[in-house]
Order: C-alpha cells, then sequence, then structure tokens
C-alpha cells in the first residue's frame, strides 16, 4: 500500500517539516524532543493515514526534522503531521508554526544530503550526525514507513555523506578538546595501546578526555586523588588503579601520558621535580595535559627534552583552528553536494515518469 | 639521437630528475594540508630507481664489476642504496613523508653528482681486482645509504618535535609520523647501518691482512673514525645518556661527515686503477695518492 502510493507520487510531492538549531533555540527545541516512546508513538498514529505516505522522522540535539512523501498534496499531510505532532508532544499549534519551517521538491534532497555530510551540524563536519541519519532510516524501515523515494534518497545521501569525508577536509582536525588530546598524543606515541595513562584529580572533561582515549584502545589507566575513595571510585568506572595523590611520583616515573586536573592552587608538577623523576627514561617520551585552572603542571615543564605540555588555552586554540579550517570546507562541499542532488533529483524525476508508462 | 637516452648518465639523470618530480608531487600535497596518494608517488620513485638502476649496470657493464670509481659513481651508489632501502625497507615501517623526504635527498645528491668534473675519470676495465675488494667497497657505500635514510628520519624526529614543542600542525608536520616510531625507527637503521659497516669494514681488513689490495691511510682513518662516531652513539643510545634530539642532530652531522669522507675514499679509488676516458681528459686522471700514500701489506708486516 505505502510503495504504492509513493511510486505513484512525483518527487515533487517530497516534503520537510522540521526544526534545525539554525533557527530555533534550545529551549524550544527541547520540547520539540523525540523519545523513543514517543516516536514509536508518532509512527503509529501516522502509519497507514490515506494523507501520508512515506515518512521518517530524524531526532538529534539539534534538529528534528520530518521527511515525507505526500500521496496528494504536500500542504495537506504537513496539516496532518502539525496535529500529530501537537498531540504526541502536547504542544499547541501555534508554537509548533513558530518552531518548524515547511519545505517541498529538491531543497529538500539537498539539505538532507548536506545533513548528512555534517555540513549543516552545530559542530561543523561532526561525523556521529551521520550515524543518528543511519539510525533514523533503519527506524523507519522497521516501522515500515519507508517507501521507493526515501529509500533512494537516503542511500544516495549515505553515498554523498561518504564521498564529501574522502574527498574533502570537512572532517579533518578534531574540534573538541579531549579530541585533540587524543589526536596529539597520537602524534607522540602513535599506537595509543601500549601507552600508560595517569589521571590526577577528577573532572568532566577529565573524564571525556580518558574515555577518547579509551576509545583508542589505552587500557593502562591509574587515577591518582586527594580523597583516596574518589580515586577508588573512578578506577572502578574506568577499569584502572588507583592511587593516593601522596604517592603519584612512582605513577609519574612510569606514565607516557599524564592528565591533570584538580583543583590544586599551586603546580603539582614543576620543572625540576619532573627532570628528576623521568631522569631513568630519557628517551621516553611524555605527553602532559593539565586541564586545570590554575595550572597543574608548571609551564617550565615543556622546556624539557622530550616532555610536551599542553594547557586547557592550547588544546582550545587547535580546536578552534580545526573549526575554522572545516568552515572553508563548507562551500567546496556545498557546491559537490548540490551537483549530486540535482543529479538526484533528475534521475528521480525520470524514473516517475517510466514508470507512469 | 635515440641513443643518448639509452646512456648510463642520461638514465641516472632521469632517475634523479623522477626522483625530483617526485619529491614536488609530495610538496603540492602537503603544503595545502592535503594527503598525497602514496602509490603515485612510490610508482614514481620506483619508475626513477630502476632508470637508475638501469644505468649503473650500463656503466658496471663498461667498468666490469661494480661501479664505484668516482664521485659521480659513488655519489649514484649511495642514492641507488638510499632509494632501495625506502623501497623495500621505508614500505615495512609505513613512515608517511619518508618517501618525501627519500626521493628529495636522493634528487639533491642524484643531480649534484651530474656535474661533469666529477665523471672525467673512469675506470674502463676491473679485471684482476678481488671480488671481495668489491663486496667491501659496495657494502661501505651501501651503509653511507643506510646513514643517509637515518639522517632523513632523525631530521623528520627534530620536526615533529619542533611542530609539539611549537604547537603547529600545519603542512608538512600534519603528516609527519609520532615521535615514538621515529624514535624506534632511527635505533633500527642505527644499528643497520654500523652492522653492515663493520662487515664492510671487516672484509677490507682481512684482505688487506692476505695480502691483497692496498690501504690508504686517509680512507682508513676516515673511515674508521666515522665507524667508532656511529659505534659511540650507539653506546650512548644503549646507555639512555644522550637526549634523542641530541642524537638526531648527531645522526645528520656524521652523515653530512660521511658525505665529505667520500672525497678520502675517491682519491683511494681513483689512485687504485684509473684508466683515462679519453686523450682530453687524460690530465686530470693522474690522481695522486693522500700524502701519506698507501699502506702496502709487505710495508706493514716489515713493521
Amino acid at each position: 500500500m505505502l510503495a504504492e502510493n509513493a511510486i505513484n507520487n512525483a518527487p515533487d510531492n517530497l516534503f520537510l517539516y522540521g526544526a534545525t538549531h539554525r533557527e530555533v533555540p534550545l529551549n524550544l527545541r527541547e520540547k520539540l524532543a523525540f523519545t523513543e516512546e514517543r516516536l514509536i508513538d508518532f509512527y503509529r498514529k501516522t502509519r497507514g493515514h490515506p494523507h501520508l505516505g512515506e515518512l521518517l522522522l530524524l531526532n538529534t540535539c539539534n534538529r528534528m526534522e520530518i521527511y515525507g512523501v505526500a500521496p496528494q498534496s504536500a500542504l495537506f499531510s504537513k496539516e496532518i503531521l502539525r496535529g500529530s505532532l501537537s498531540a504526541i508532544l502536547s504542544l499547541p499549534r501555534e508554537t509548533l508554526d513558530q518552531c518548524l519551517q515547511f519545505s517541498m521538491g529538491k531543497p529538500v534532497v539537498e539539505h538532507l544530503f548536506n545533513v548528512a555530510s555534517g555540513i549543516d551540524s552545530l559542530v561543523v563536519g561532526e561525523a556521529e550526525i551521520l550515524g543518528q541519519v543511519k539510525a533514523a532510516y533503519a527506524t523507519a524501515r522497521t516501522e515500515d514507513t519507508i517507501g521507493p523515494l526515501l529509500n533512494r534518497t537516503f542511500q544516495k545521501s549515505f553515498q554523498a555523506a561518504k564521498w564529501v569525508r574522502t574527498h574533502t577536509d570537512i572532517g579533518k582536525g578534531q574540534v573538541s578538546v579531549g579530541s585533540v588530546a587524543v589526536e596529539l598524543a597520537g602524534h607522540v606515541f602513535g599506537d595509543l595501546a601500549d601507552c600508560r595513562i595517569l589521571i590526577i584529580g577528577a573532572g568532566e572533561i577529565a573524564e571525556r578526555t580518558l574515555t577518547s582515549l579509551q576509545g583508542r584502545g589505552v587500557t593502562n589507566v591509574t587515577i591518582a586523588n586527594r580523597t583516596y575513595s574518589k580515586a577508588c571510585e573512578a578506577a572502578r568506572i574506568f577499569h584502572g588503579r588507583a592511587t593516593p595523590l601522596e604517592d603519584i611520583e612512582t605513577a609519574v616515573r612510569e606514565a607516557d601520558i599524564i592528565i591533570g586536573s584538580t583543583a590544586a592552587p599551586e603546580p603539582i608538577l614543576t620543572a625540576p621535580k619532573l627532570k628528576s623523576l623521568l631522569a631513568k627514561r630519557p628517551l621516553q617520551p611524555l605527553f602532559l595535559i593539565d586541564l586545570s585552572v590554575p595550572r597543574n603542571f608548571d609551564q617550565n615543564c615543556e622546556n624539557l627534552s622530550n616532555v610536551y605540555l599542553y594547557n586547557i588555552d592550547d588544546l582550545g586554540t587547535l580546536a578552534r583552528d580545526n573549526l575554522k579550517a572545516r568552515h572553508k570546507e563548507i562551500e567546496a562541499c556545498r557546491k559537490s553536494l548540490e551537483l549530486r542532488a540535482t543529479h538526484l533529483w533528475e534521475r528521480l524525476g525520470s524514473q516517475i515518469k517510466s514508470s507512469k508508462f | 639521437m635515440l641513443g643518448f637516452f639509452f646512456e648510463d648518465r642520461t638514465l641516472m639523470a632521469l632517475g634523479a630528475l623522477l626522483y625530483g618530480i617526485a619529491f614536488f608531487f609530495v610538496l603540492l600535497f602537503v603544503r595545502r594540508d592535503r594527503s598525497h596518494p602514496p602509490s603515485i608517488t612510490y610508482g614514481i620513485v620506483v619508475l626513477g630507481w630502476l632508470l637508475q638502476t638501469a644505468g649503473m649496470y650500463l656503466r658496471g657493464l663498461e667498468v666490469g664489476g661494480c661501479p664505484l670509481g668516482n664521485a659521480f659513481e659513488i655519489l649514484q651508489f649511495v642514492v641507488w642504496s638510499l632509494v632501495l632501502l625506502y623501497l623495500v625497507v621505508g614500505s615495512s615501517f609505513r613512515v608517511s613523508l619518508l618517501g618525501f623526504f627519500c626521493s628529495g635527498l636522493a634528487a639533491l645528491l642524484g643531480l649534484f653528482s651530474l656535474i661533469p668534473a666529477f665523471d672525467q675519470t673512469r675506470r674502463e676495465w676491473m679485471e684482476g681486482v678481488s671480488v671481495w675488494i668489491e663486496l667491501h667497497a659496495a657494502l661501505a657505500l651501501f651503509s653511507y645509504g643506510v646513514f643517509a635514510i637515518l639522517a632523513l628520519v632523525s631530521a623528520m624526529f627534530l620536526l615533529r618535535d619542533y611542530s609539539l614543542k611549537k604547537k603547529t600542525f600545519h603542512g608538512v608536520f600534519h603528516f609527519l609520523p609520532s615521535i615514538k616510531q621515529l624514535e624506534e625507527i632511527k635505533y633500527r637503521l642505527l644499528v643497520t647501518g654500523l652492522l653492515i659497516l663493520s662487515v664492510s669494514l671487516l672484509l677490507g681488513g682481512v684482505n688487506w691482512s692476505q695480502g691483497e689490495g692496498t690501504l690508504y691511510t686517509n680512507k682508513f682513518i676516515s673511515t674508521l673514525a666515522l665507524w667508532l662516531c656511529y659505534l659511540i652513539l650507539m653506546f650512548l643510545r644503549w646507555r639512555q645518556t644522550l637526549q634523542p634530539a641530541s642524537q638526531a642532530w648527531a645522526y645528520i652531522g656524521l652523515f653530512l661527515i660521511a658525505l665529505i669522507t667520500l672525497g678520502p675514499v675517491n682519491a683511494s679509488r681513483g689512485a687504485f686503477a684509473p684508466v683515462p676516458d679519453d686523450s682530453d681528459t687524460s690530465s686530470l686522471n693522474e690522481t695522486t695518492p693522500s700524502q701519506s700514500g698507501p699502506i702496502s701489506p709487505e710495508l706493514r708486516t716489515s713493521h
């Protein structure tokens, strides 16, 4: 029934109804967010509706978008969706009108290609969005709300996203402090699997950095904290070892990467102290990541041979530089994606014409 | 006209030109922070090496042995060894940009060797020369190739160290391998080069002690000093008493010295059996043995 409806519709009936971070502030986007239950509820309420054809709902932190193919009038489909959303999200229709944008035809394809490629993301070039689009596509397939037109369009968007990531620099360089730290660790050690990490203190950024490092294969983790019980708790979560802050000298001697994240008013590691601790391992590089303000590691440590010190400002600067470089790539990506979208649009048109005869 | 392209010097010059093309090809990419297609770079270097090998083969046929008779041939042999090592060993190291640096140095040395004065004396036929002596010479120069790569890897190490210290990662800095990887490769190359040079010296020593060949004091002292310097560096590396950056500078410096020692090596080989290429260059062929002169085994035993 769904496939039959869809194939009889021209691609002009392709529509998009939704809100993104570009137009809608966070406080309103929160109200539009779909939980898993709401999502299933949405598909159940809309599936098989005579005035709604193919449907796919993409819900992320930065967007809530419904891609669809109207069996008859796209505007009529929009009105039905408006009512469904109002009921599911418990929002007045006027609020939805303030937030949600509606578009039809080729711009929808172009927009989807931009979204899947990360061009339209808050953090330009981020790769997670492609996974989110794929997950939304999989859910819609499971709910049987996808027909040939959306199927083809989304498959092509995945290909376009892959092409953009491979052939442009849109995803080059890391743009978060944690990821930048991991990338730098790669410049020092190459393979991180054998690296020994020492975390001094605790903190959200430190934990995120450690999670990123573990994502690159790091397993040898030691956590030092002034409160030993906190170190033990963190060690349990990150499958590491705990050590009291007073006994960190041995851990420093053995560490390849040290992350400082304490609230200590004075540096924990000074250059002379570090020099004496590293005397027995002059050939082994040491990467210091200082995420604290005030700083945990004396700035003079960076003058020691084979020691590489990066503080929170250094990491932030690198992240911003990478983001700027990504922004420079946007225009080139957009042009390529526009060409691909045009090509697909023409193919979809000819496909529909040939299927009518 | 076509015969010109099949002359040994032309082929070797084309080889050097291709190394230069490979270098600039990669440079175009890294300057724009883009990764280069490694297969194309590798292909250009392979083609250059094949042309150089063909040129050296023709020269080898002409002299009846390994072409190591003058500065041109010696430099070409060092370049040939350097590129061979990159092609065989470099790919297993998986070091990005090693080909870039390698082709740059190969082009530089290869083109430098083409200075006409370097190739004005030629040995025409090497009949009667001990195979072991030739192997000794070839191994010694091959070790120079290893030390050339060691110097390149050291330069890469210093650039990576600079980029990490100065917190800059654009252009060539973006693609450099990690500090740890470069340090490990440095050590492996040092051991390999030292081993090959040791075998070469051993072969030369055994040969000389058996009464074959002639020992030239300048060549002997310079080569032995070089060997000793590398040995000391290996000892310091083993004792962990020299910082990695200082080591890298030492390897680069020593390779430059090694290039200078090619002078005494060439002088000794020129005196070994020079045969004038033609009558016009005969005056240039009269290479004078070093002031200290050759030491025959008989002379040594009489002491």
